[in-house]
């Protein structure tokens, strides 16, 4: 009896753990790409500060509301601006940084195709 | 002409990149908020200190009226800096001081009220510190001047006699 009791406990328990975890995903993927502003070099994922205790709070209090990834980034932003998030929107302000690697990944790939394949031809 | 154009591009291309690199130095690594920002106040519920009553934002800021919203908490140390000037601005008719009990355990923040004076002229009770994300803030102690249910000025940090003076010099 005792060992049916176990089996069952772990059932449940397993089974607790499934219909939470993909909020826990969602939540972590959001905290993740969150900027921890007061402590340096830090996502508020890792973060064990007050602020980013707070922010993990609040990432939940917005998840459970219905806000979606998208509409708690722009929340974010419109509170503490655009540094807060790791990944940053393309805008006027961003677009140099998004571009640059394309345009140097073409620069580079024009002159192997000078020097390496025209050259030979 | 084919061997003028490479070093001619590779020469360019490591000023341009010389140049972003160096202008990257001098900004400054450390993340500097915009202080002068006109928004607008989150709406919100919030809970009284001491109290199980719930008060919503509208009741507590009303139109053409000057409010500093005033983030605090007993374990700050610079909270208690910025006190004298909080208990100087209550003086003030002009102006209302909201405070937000920000992670603080009800009895240590009734001591320190005890302790140096309460300025407050009623106080929110924020436990999990997620009102004062909704505020926009980073830490404790912060201050936020409110008019017309905007955010008028923003200090973070204690506030100190510069900042008061402005305070003063705008309520004038």
């Amino acid at each position: 009896m005792k060992f049916l009791n176990y089996i069952i406990f772990i059932i449940f328990s397993l089974n607790i753990n499934h219909s939470l975890a993909q909020n826990d995903d969602i939540k972590s993927e959001i905290t993740k790409n969150l900027r921890c502003l007061i402590c340096q070099g830090q996502s508020v994922h890792d973060s064990d500060s007050e602020f980013a205790n707070s922010l993990k709070l609040l990432v939940d209090k917005k998840l459970n509301e219905g806000f979606n990834e998208k509409q708690i980034y722009n929340y974010l932003t419109e509170k503490y601006g655009e540094w807060i998030l790791y990944d940053p929107e393309f805008n006027e302000n961003t677009y140099f940084l998004w571009i640059l690697p394309i345009l140097m990944f073409l620069i580079g790939g024009a002159i192997i195709l000078r020097v390496f394949i025209i050259k030979k031809s | 002409m084919k061997t003028k154009i490479l070093p001619f591009i590779f020469i360019s291309l490591f000023f341009f990149v010389f140049l972003i690199f160096y202008k990257g130095l001098k900004n400054p690594n450390i993340y500097t908020p915009n202080l002068k920002i006109e928004k607008n106040i989150p709406i919100f519920k919030a809970q009284i200190f001491q109290k199980e009553k719930l008060i919503s934002s509208e009741e507590i800021f009303k139109q053409d009226k000057f409010y500093l919203f005033n983030i605090w908490a007993s374990w700050c140390i610079p909270c208690r800096e910025e006190h004298i000037f909080l208990t100087q601005l209550s003086k003030q008719e002009k102006i209302n001081i909201v405070g937000l009990n920000y992670k603080d355990k009800d009895e240590n923040a009734k001591k320190f009220l005890s302790e140096l004076g309460n300025p407050y002229d009623i106080i929110l009770s924020d436990k999990n510190g997620i009102l004062a994300i909704e505020w926009g803030a980073y830490g404790v102690p912060e201050s936020f001047l409110v008019y017309d249910n905007k955010i008028v000025k923003k200090i973070i940090g204690p506030i100190n006699e510069k900042s008061f003076l402005e305070f003063i010099n705008l309520l004038k």
